[in-house]
């Protein structure tokens, strides 16, 4: 679902074809026919951004008629635990959970808690401000008391048992509303709904493939959490041939996110630290339960041995271990915010490494004209990309709003090195981290990064040596000591070793995170990823051919953590640890020698048998039962029902996009109602009900990507056999669409929103079906977003058409939908362009204020507007 | 060429002599391509990589000739891919030869109108220069409660998905040494 696996991750699909080949049924839900449907046994279109409504509907269909795995339900998962008596569900409040305030559209979670946890609560607009929730990749969630029982009702019967809760909450989920909301005939829908769960359960399981069609939605999250609620209630987590797969669309976004340049992380999912931890101890008080159970606990180790890796021998437990040199976080820092910010002048300087925003970005005229404020921008590239030459080529220079003559940014452009170029690691989208040989050198002023952002780091050391700022202290005292090779590239295999960490007693490589100490004699630059050097050898480096080892093939690269493949995978067994069946067998404990084994590195204390029950004061792994395969989860158990961790609450409920044809079917609320949104005058929203207007932009609309480009184009419109492959940006419109407005195959036409106008070939063609939506038709066109105008071929930016409205985990965009409109012929040129649309949004009265009503239960009239900041 | 060798040499005689019977192999070769040899045979080494395309993280054979790259095929040995590569991963050799790869720096001055070259040594200077510059303007030290900040507004970066675990390490690594948190990346996106 929200994905198309063919196309996008081309080569990955083999996989399910030889799964097919052997008898696994493929069923492709999404909005388009692409050949990942053409290759399904079943292509399952729906309206885009009503996946929770679907997957609600499964979820029901499970529970209605008892097709859960109940013995893994009972015991693997928190089903049984008791939730709080002053919760209140979206059954009760029509579309919101209790602790919901609407002056600032975010939750207060206190009574989302296990009746037994009332005070570990969290959220409210601290929690939705700092993304709090991606902080807790690693860690999950708080929930304190270490071993002590959770109240609980193990026969599943009681009202306020999770599995309970589960069942009103998703009730209303029927198949005549996923009919009605996605556009999806029932007796399709229950052929889904048969077929998932009859190959689910003791003998069979089902995986769940996902891409950015879930992510980039206002409720992306909890889009990944109804899919993970339906495999955890089938049995599909931890074991063989189950599991919800995300498919990362770039080399190494998984790695980008385990080793984060992201404003609100460090490295292994540590939190940024905020203003509200003032030393050590109170950030790790507040990061990790001192009572929590299971692996988090440890949490102090793993930020310890980072500390020491960045500031090492002046780092020292008298001085916290010099945790007062990170600075802090207070709010959102995420790239959107940013960008608004250098539209108000608040930001000085820039730097894109390796990244193009004026094509991949939601709303790319926000961010040229966010660029085109800056006092200076640092760009890096392969090559010249459009957000390099902001001021001399773009839509802006078009339309007049950027003159060059006129434009104070100053910019470099660095050429960056390829590749083949130089060493290191990419981590992939199973987790797994393969090392790249250097080929050759690069030529002329070709760089990478590593030796970037070394050097600059030298320089700027150099020029501060002998300050006596404090502020200059953490830069002067940093340990930048790489080894370098060759001339001046520092070693990556050297930084990779400190990654893994060191022994600082011994001076080896320590061999996994379980090594990690709190006391200062180790460092490790991401706990996660420690073991990769294990032995003191670049596991990921290895290749030992596929057809000369096991089944697992375990010894190709290095997969987190400790070269597992399966997270979890102490659920593949029973509770008296034999697997579920032969077919499905993974781990298992082996009595005889007292010890977890199988065909993986099983996720699980090696020696701790399934029968042990820890005393009730144990915390931290010591606390982990037996029979709690979840070892990094609070309480050991998957999460049916999220207490924390999720800020816009504790079950997917089904909300419609931001920009939406139609009203909300099940609630009063119509939108996320913890969505984010930026009300300004730069950056519009089309009308959705009950606001009026919208039929001014009748159409919905959604974005993706082809095979043979990528992402925004920099790595492949400059390609001949690529651009000669793909060289036109075109939309994909219904026959019934393009009769209703006039369009022509292969002829022009426009999609306008209420930001701009961009213009494409039609593609005319059966593949986009009209859905019937109360008793209407309503028509999707999507478009490829990978156009610019650089490179062989040229074509407008796509994501140009989109605003910025966020979900409020994780910050991701909502640019898989939104409303639109299309019309035959090219859109108008230069500043006619702004007229059109400001027509536009004239006709359909949007304000600033669109959109921004984001309550539509009990306040209607609370706009989130930038200037009430 | 005698009669019989003319013969022997006709594809129809070689598909019904050769073990070639249905004519899609050896059978239909012709003389030129049975001359030709691929690029990948008179290789000085071959270099093992990862496709640097999507997630799915397809092993690459980089062969290199006089220190350039000469081919880039898919690595049979991969348990991921098993030797393929799609479209992208097939035109990874254009990406890193072809005649798009910018060599030079390139500077535009405020208010410029064009380009202009620039030594790479003064251009790593002048950032540095100007990342003390913005750092300075953006500092805060606490914030209206007195809770400890220490940071710069005044600096961001956006990184794309296609950086090392290394680069990301020391981009994160520095940054916050800086006091610098807008630190962003594509995995955002
Ligand atoms: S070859 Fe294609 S499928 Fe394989 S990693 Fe590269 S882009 Fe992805």
């Amino acid at each position: 679902m929200g994905s198309n696996m063919a196309e996008a991750h081309p080569v990955g699909f083999q996989w399910v074809m030889e799964a097919k080949a052997r008898g696994a049924e493929v069923i492709h839900i999404d909005p388009r026919f692409t050949r990942t449907s053409a290759l399904a046994d079943l292509h399952v279109p729906l309206r885009a951004g009503t996946d929770i409504a679907f997957l609600g509907g499964v979820i029901n269909h499970i529970l209605e008629h008892d097709l859960d795995f109940r013995e893994y339900v009972r015991a693997y998962t928190n089903a049984p635990y008791l939730v709080d008596e002053r919760f209140q569900d979206t059954e009760d409040l029509d579309g919101l959970f209790s602790g919901y305030d609407s002056g600032t559209a975010s939750y207060d979670n206190t009574t989302w808690q296990y009746e037994s946890q009332t005070d570990s609560g969290e959220g409210g607009t601290r929690a939705k401000e700092q993304s709090r929730p991606d902080q807790l990749g690693s860690g999950g969630p708080g929930v304190e008391g270490g071993a002590r029982k959770i109240a609980a009702d193990p026969e599943l019967k009681h009202p306020r048992c999770v599995f309970q809760i589960l069942k009103r909450h998703f009730a209303r989920y029927t198949p005549e509303a996923v009919e009605e909301i996605c556009g999806v005939p029932a007796e399709t829908f229950l052929r889904v709904c048969r077929a998932w769960t009859a190959n689910s359960g003791r003998e069979r399981t089902a995986a769940l493939v996902y891409s950015v069609g879930w992510t980039q939605h206002t409720l992306g999250a909890q889009y990944i959490r109804a899919g993970s609620i339906i495999q955890l209630l089938l049995g599909n987590i931890g074991r063989p041939g189950g599991g919800v797969f995300a498919l990362r669309g770039h080399a190494s976004i998984q790695g980008s996110t385990d080793i984060p340049t992201l404003f609100n992380l460090l490295p292994g999912y540590l939190p940024m630290p905020d203003t509200s931890h003032e030393d050590l101890p109170s950030y790790l008080h507040k990061v990790r339960g001192d009572r929590q159970k299971g692996f988090w606990r440890n949490a102090d180790a793993y930020l310890v041995s980072l500390l020491k890796e960045y500031w090492g021998e002046a780092a020292t437990p008298e001085n916290d271990f010099r945790f007062d040199y990170l600075p802090r976080i207070n709010g959102d820092h995420g790239t959107y915010r940013t960008v608004l910010d250098m539209l108000d002048g608040k930001v000085f300087g820039y730097f894109l490494l390796g990244q193009n925003p004026a094509v991949g970005s939601a709303h790319g005229r926000l961010q040229r004209l966010g660029m085109s404020n800056l006092d200076w921008l640092v760009v890096r590239d392969l090559t010249m990309i459009e957000s390099a030459e902001f001021w001399k080529d773009s839509p802006e220079i078009e339309t007049g709003e950027i003159v060059p003559e006129r434009c104070r940014t100053e910019v470099f452009f660095f050429p960056a090195a390829a590749h083949v170029e130089k060493a290191g690691t990419f981590t992939q989208t199973q987790r797994m981290l393969q090392w790249r040989d250097k080929a050759v050198e690069p030529r002329g002023d070709q760089r990478s990064e590593l030796w970037f952002i070394y050097h600059l780091g030298r320089l700027l050391r150099e020029k501060l040596a002998g300050s006596a700022d404090e502020r200059d202290r953490p830069l002067l005292d940093l340990a930048w000591d790489y080894e370098l090779e060759g001339e001046d590239e520092p070693s990556a295999e050297d930084v990779l070793r400190r990654i893994n960490g060191i022994d600082l007693r011994t001076g080896k490589e320590v061999d996994g995170y379980l090594d990690l100490r709190a006391d200062g004699t180790t460092v490790c630059g991401c706990w996660i990823y420690s073991g990769v050097f294990a032995d003191g050898v670049n596991q990921a480096a290895r290749r030992e051919p596929h057809d000369e080892q096991g089944p697992y093939e375990n010894e190709w690269g290095w997969t987190w953590p400790l070269n597992r493949r399966v997270l979890y995978n102490r659920a593949s067994a029973d509770l008296d640890g034999r697997p579920w069946s032969e077919r499905k067998a993974l781990v298992w404990w082996d009595a005889e020698r007292g010890e977890w084994t199988g065909h993986d590195v099983p996720d699980f204390e090696k020696n701790k048998p399934p029968d042990y029950r820890p005393a009730d004061d144990a915390v931290g792994p010591a606390a982990l039962s037996g029979d709690d395969p979840f070892v990094m989860q609070a309480d050991g158990k998957g999460w049916l029902f999220a207490p924390n961790g999720v800020v816009d609450g504790p079950l997917p409920t089904h909300y419609e996009p931001h920009e939406s044809p139609v009203r909300n079917r099940l609630y009063a609320q119509q939108g996320n109602p913890a969505r984010k949104v930026f009300g300004r005058a730069e950056n519009p929203s089309n009308p959705s009900p009950p606001e009026r207007g919208g039929e001014v932009f009748p159409y919905v609309f959604t974005t993706a990507r082809l095979t043979e480009h990528h992402t925004a184009g920099g790595m492949s419109r400059q390609l001949p056999y690529l651009s000669e492959l793909q060289p036109e940006l075109f939309m994909e419109v219904s026959p019934r669409l393009a009769a209703e407005r006039g369009l022509t195959h292969l002829g022009w036409a426009h999609v306008i929103t209420s930001r701009t106008a961009v213009d494409a070939r039609v593609f005319v063609t059966d593949r986009m079906r009209p859905l019937r939506l109360e008793g209407r038709e309503v028509h999707q066109v999507w478009m490829p977003y990978h156009w610019g105008h650089t490179g062989l071929v040229d074509g407008d930016v796509v994501n140009d058409l989109i605003g910025v409205v966020l979900d409020p985990n994780v910050f991701i965009q909502e640019t898989k939908v939104a409303t639109c409109d299309v019309r035959p012929g090219r859109r108008p040129r230069g500043p006619a362009l702004l007229d059109y649309v400001a027509g536009y949004r004239q006709r359909a009265g949007v304000t600033p204020e669109t959109g921004t009503r984001i309550d539509t239960v009990t306040r209607h009239d609370t706009a989130h507007l930038e200037e009430d900041r | 060429m005698g009669l019989a060798d003319w013969i022997r040499s006709w594809p129809v005689y070689r598909q019904l002599t050769g073990r070639d019977r249905t004519g899609r192999g050896k059978a239909a070769q012709s003389g030129r391509s049975a001359a030709l040899a691929a690029r990948t045979t008179d290789a000085d080494r071959v270099v093992g990589s990862v496709c640097p395309f999507c997630a799915v993280g397809c092993a690459q054979h980089v062969y290199v000739k006089d220190e350039r790259v000469v081919q880039i095929e898919g690595n049979p040995d991969s348990p991921i891919s098993r030797g393929r590569l799609c479209p992208k991963g097939s035109a990874s050799k254009q990406l890193v030869t072809g005649p798009q790869r910018a060599e030079r720096v390139l500077y535009r001055p405020p208010y410029g109108t064009e380009w202009q070259e620039l030594d790479l040594d003064t251009a790593m200077d002048m950032v540095a220069d100007r990342v003390l510059d913005a750092r300075r303007k953006g500092w805060q030290d606490a914030d209206e409660d007195g809770n400890r900040l220490r940071r710069t507004m005044g600096l961001a970066s956006l990184g794309g998905a296609t950086l090392d675990n290394e680069e990301n390490y020391l981009i994160k690594k520095l940054f916050t040494a800086l006091g610098a948190i807008q630190i962003e990346n594509q995995a955002r996106i």
